[in-house]
């Protein structure tokens, strides 16, 4: 969504989705009541409504950070080159990663369990955890709340005027800084939700655990079609199903190595992704 | 008469390298060792801004051409070290190991420009950050695959490794990258790079064969990438899949954009400065990539053209099409 | 136009000259021969490198030998030191990182004049460090890398520790008597070189005596799922399951493997060895199994004398492994140093491999033919949340 919008990728959004697990995992230990004072009694830890307050914590710190490095790292860029944005959100991403690792320690942490743990068996040989459910189910809930912002308000119509055509948007009166700022906190809050998401079934966190995800989530949305959020749902489905595969195969060791080659094959022969558009280019 | 100037220079420098070299004993292992390694990043830099910097393919992937050239040298040394030594034998004991190292990173050289081959053909059709991503996961395919060659030592990596490189190999090549590499831009074929750089749809209708010039850009860039990690392998002794990851090809691609993209005296002493860097910060080395990182944003916020340049290449460009005019 | 291609080609050569000539005249031409230092210079301390992880991923690991080490090193120099002088203690970092092991000990031996070098925890980095004593003929011990291929490096190379070749047996025969386990399923790490021999030697050892390995499945270190390999796991029925990685992954294993619902025991080695196993396992942690060098529950009375002195001077942290083993890495030098009356390289490292029957804190310390120790090892059970003592196996 944000290369929609922006038309560059931005490296520094698997750190973000670092950040937000982070948040969480300092916030539900308590460190934050502690140094701020506020009280937060009286909520039972491990409860749905405790997950879900947590969970919007991260989002909220998230969309901050993520406001705040568009406005010093990339605005000043936005006439310049391309290679030049990109090199600088390589620079944040590093940034990100290693003052993590200054801070937090690059050994990982064991991330408390947030919602309930209980397993469901509704089929035989399938069990659920749920975690796992809980991820579905934020996950659905927050692409259906995107799609709906995206098609359904003045402010989705405004980002999409803004990836068809900055100039013109501005002309009519589109101001391009608040949308693209807010395009930014917008992703940065979901790429914060994801960290959460993925720390509460996978718990050990560490300051360079977004970069592979990050990576892979760049596959799944060029496997779908960039620009296209049902296609990145796919594309990240389609990247899941086929790692998983090579996991429980003997080809386990090569996992890693595998999104890329699902990269390089289709941009090689289908570079508009599965559900995507082809752009012609104008010369 | 026309005196081969270039070439003298070319000349001298291998003479000085070899001269200094043969008192190598004589100096301070470690301040050895770092001149080594700073040889060897001169020729990763200078290499990658070819890719780079002159004909502007962003890629992100150069630790996978190191890879190559520094695991297809140390096999051939270590495995067929022995019979080629033989085969060699009538140079003498330094000639024959001269001779069998030189083979070894020629070898490791054209392993790592099959690689570039391989690297920049896909690539053509991509721009800008597809590119990026496309050069990195190539990087990281060819580290994952060397990760599970057990025959060349799988995760923990190849040992053993004759202490083949000395100063004169190191900045004899680099002194040949160097060359090599500038005489190649300077030349009339050169400007089919600059020209890719500035604008590949002019060049295509000008006739210049963009094609040609990526991929060839990608062959000699990732041959002497090769060769740099041929001399690394004979150098650290050892070597790992973890030591060329996407890390190492950022560290390159820093010391590219620190000295000014194209700008070659610049990547070499933006080469030098973050070799010897690192070494004098040691006492606060947790810092170091902090450090990195916030160099990368700022240079790119308020001095994009690099640290070292001042506007030669600008002037350069403008003289030349001002001539030619 | 001779001229202007002199320049254009010329001119960024010239820096590379500079550049060289610059650099080399910097070196100074020091007289550095013998990188070991001798007695008989006069030297007012012993000067002892040390390089371990003290930053990055392997962090864990590398600070809790280091304090180990830097323990000893304080009870010798109070105690008056060794052959009258002071040790002097020279710590490097590698980062954890793969090419920064030989640039550190160089850095130590040729700047530093280290006597002798102790390090490292990850056999992967001290087989990167053995190279260069290995050449320049310094003595080298390192406190826990088990990996066999260490010690082959040379003759100046020893390590205090066990290898993985007798882990692996201790482990087996844990899993064949204790666990009463037949058929054994195995998931080891390809990204480490430890994992990837201990569950060799394990398979071997296992097999020798009648047992089965049902399932061999792999992962890479750093990744977080695991579900499809335990998966394929369960299908193939083991009666215990064999994980012989690190403590980051080995947790999130376990609980995996308790969610997918499966009920046999895990067991692991020396590289489960960490606080932080607990937090990132959880409850699944419960009845679980590792091997390592040392308890610190161990009623011997060296041991709880260690135990004390290390909680007084680190705040009332209990020694690890690690650092139980850095502790005996570096008396066993200073031993070795007493013996042989002299820092020098050659008479040293004779001394050092001619160790017998050292008391250390991790057991008794002998050196073999092959510099390996053979020492004791230790099964530690996880119950009610805690690391339990379980038994002690010798060679």
């Amino acid at each position: 969504m944000v290369y929609g919008v922006l038309r560059f990728i931005n490296f520094a959004h698997s750190d973000i989705f670092m950040v937000g697990a982070f948040v969480g995992y300092y916030t539900s230990r308590g460190f934050v009541w502690q140094k701020t004072g506020l009280k937060f009694g009286g909520l039972p830890q491990e409860s749905f409504l405790w997950g879900t307050v947590i969970l919007l914590i991260a989002m909220l710190f998230c969309a901050l950070l993520g406001i705040i490095i568009e406005r010093l790292a990339y605005r000043p860029l936005r006439h310049s080159s391309k290679l030049n944005v990109l090199i600088t959100a390589i620079g944040v991403s590093l940034l990100l990663e290693n003052v993590g690792q200054f801070y937090f320690g690059a050994a990982p942490k064991a991330f408390p369990s947030l919602f309930p743990a209980k397993n469901f068996q509704p089929a035989a040989g399938v069990i659920l955890s749920s975690n796992q459910i809980a991820v579905f189910v934020v996950t659905i809930s927050l692409l259906v709340f995107l799609q709906f912002i995206i098609l359904k308000t003045r402010v989705g119509a405004a980002m999409r005027a803004v990836s068809f055509n900055p100039t013109a948007s501005s002309l009519v009166g589109i101001n391009n800084n608040f949308i693209i700022a807010f395009t930014f906190g917008l992703g940065s809050a979901l790429a914060g939700a994801g960290g959460i998401l993925f720390s509460i079934n996978y718990q050990a966190i560490d300051p360079l655990m977004g970069i592979l995800p990050g990576l892979k989530a760049f596959v799944a949305a060029v496997l779908g079609g960039i620009g296209n959020i049902p296609g990145a749902a796919l594309g990240g489905l389609l990247l899941g199903i086929i790692e998983t595969f090579f996991n429980g195969s003997r080809l386990s060791t090569y996992t890693d190595a595998i999104a890329f080659a699902i990269l390089i094959l289709i941009l090689l022969f289908r570079p508009a992704g599965l559900l995507g558009r082809v752009q012609v280019e104008k010369v | 008469m026309k005196l081969p100037l270039p070439q003298l220079f070319l000349v001298a420098t291998l003479l000085v390298s070899l001269t200094i070299s043969h008192f190598a004993h004589r100096f301070d292992p470690y301040h050895l060792e770092i001149t080594i390694a700073v040889g060897i990043n001169i020729i990763l830099a200078v290499s990658l801004n070819l890719i780079n910097g002159y004909t502007g393919q962003f890629s992100l992937g150069h630790a996978g051409f190191m890879a190559m050239g520094a695991y297809t040298s140390a096999a051939i040394s270590i495995h067929a070290g022995p019979t080629l030594l033989s085969l060699f034998g009538f140079a003498g004991k330094s000639g024959s190991i001269s001779l069998l190292f030189f083979v070894a990173l020629l070898s490791g050289g054209i392993a790592a420009a099959l690689a570039g081959l391989l690297v920049g053909t896909p690539s053509l059709r991509l721009k800008g950050d597809y590119l990026a991503i496309v050069t990195l996961g190539f990087g990281e395919i060819i580290r994952v695959i060397f990760r599970n060659i057990e025959p060349l030592g799988g995760a923990l990596g190849l040992t053993g490794i004759p202490a083949y490189t000395t100063f004169f190999w190191t900045f004899g090549f680099a002194a040949i990258t160097v060359y090599t590499i500038v005489s190649l831009v300077h030349s009339t074929y050169g400007r089919g790079f600059l020209a890719v750089h500035d604008d590949e749809v002019a060049a295509e209708a000008m006739g210049i064969n963009t094609t040609r010039y990526k991929i060839v850009a990608f062959l000699i860039g990732a041959f002497f990438a090769g060769i740099a990690g041929g001399l690394y392998g004979h150098f650290k002794l050892s070597i790992a899949p973890g030591g060329f990851d996407f890390m190492r090809s950022i560290e390159i691609v820093v010391m590219v954009i620190l000295g000014g993209m194209a700008n070659t005296p610049g990547v070499i002493a933006a080469a030098i400065l973050l070799t010897v860097l690192p070494e004098w910060l040691r006492p606060v080395q947790e810092y170091r990539m902090i450090i990195y990182s916030l160099l990368l944003i700022v240079l790119m916020l308020t001095r994009p053209q690099g640290l070292f340049s001042f506007g030669w290449y600008e002037k350069w460009r403008a003289r030349r099409s001002a001539t030619e005019a | 136009m001779n001229m202007k291609r002199f320049w254009q080609i010329g001119w960024p050569m010239t820096p590379l000259l500079a550049a060289m000539l610059l650099l080399v005249s910097g070196c100074g031409k020091s007289d550095s021969s013998a990188p070991s230092g001798s007695s008989a210079d006069g030297a007012q301390s012993i000067i002892v490198g040390e390089f371990a992880s003290l930053t990055g991923k392997e962090a864990v690991f590398g600070q809790s030998s280091h304090k180990g080490t830097a323990l000893a090193v304080e009870e010798l120099n109070s105690a008056g030191g060794v052959l009258g002088k002071k040790i002097d203690l020279r710590t490097e970092d590698t980062q954890s990182r793969q090419g920064e092991s030989s640039t550190v000990v160089r850095k130590l031996i040729s700047r530093d004049k280290a006597v002798a070098i102790l390090g490292e925890v990850a056999s992967s980095r001290s087989l990167e460090g053995a190279d260069v004593c290995q050449q320049n003929k310094v003595p080298m011990i390192s406190p826990s890398s088990t990996n066999p291929t260490v010690t082959e490096k040379g003759d100046y190379i020893f390590r205090v520790c066990f290898i993985d070749e007798f882990q692996a047996s201790v482990l087996a025969a844990f899993a064949d008597k204790k666990l009463k386990a037949r058929n054994v399923a195995l998931l080891s790490d390809v990204s480490s070189a430890y994992s990837v021999g201990l569950g060799d030697f394990f398979k071997q050892s296992f097999t020798a005596n009648g047992g089965k390995i049902v399932a061999e499945q792999k992962y890479n270190g750093g990744d977080k799922d695991f579900k499809a390999q335990l998966t394929a796991i369960k299908a193939s029925n083991p009666d215990a399951i064999f994980v012989p990685g690190y403590y980051t992954e080995a947790g999130l294993i376990v609980a995996q493997a308790r969610q997918l619902g499966i009920t046999v025991p895990l067991f692991g080695g020396d590289g489960w060895e960490a606080p932080e196993l607990l937090e990132i396992g959880g409850k699944a942690m419960e009845g679980t199994y590792y091997s390592t060098h040392y308890s610190p529950e161990d009623s011997d009375p060296a041991v709880q004398n260690f135990v004390q002195k290390f909680k007084a001077k680190y705040n009332g942290e209990v020694p690890d492994a690690m650092a139980a083993l850095g502790y005996d890495s570096m008396m066993v030098l200073a031993d070795a140093i007493k013996r042989a009356g002299s820092t020098e390289g050659e008479k040293l490292k004779q001394a050092i491999a001619a160790t017998r029957d050292f008391a250390g804190v991790t057991g008794k310390t002998t050196m073999d033919a092959k510099r390996n120790a053979s020492k004791t090892a230790v099964i530690v059970a996880i119950k009610d949340g805690k690391f339990q003592y379980v038994d002690k196996i010798a060679p």
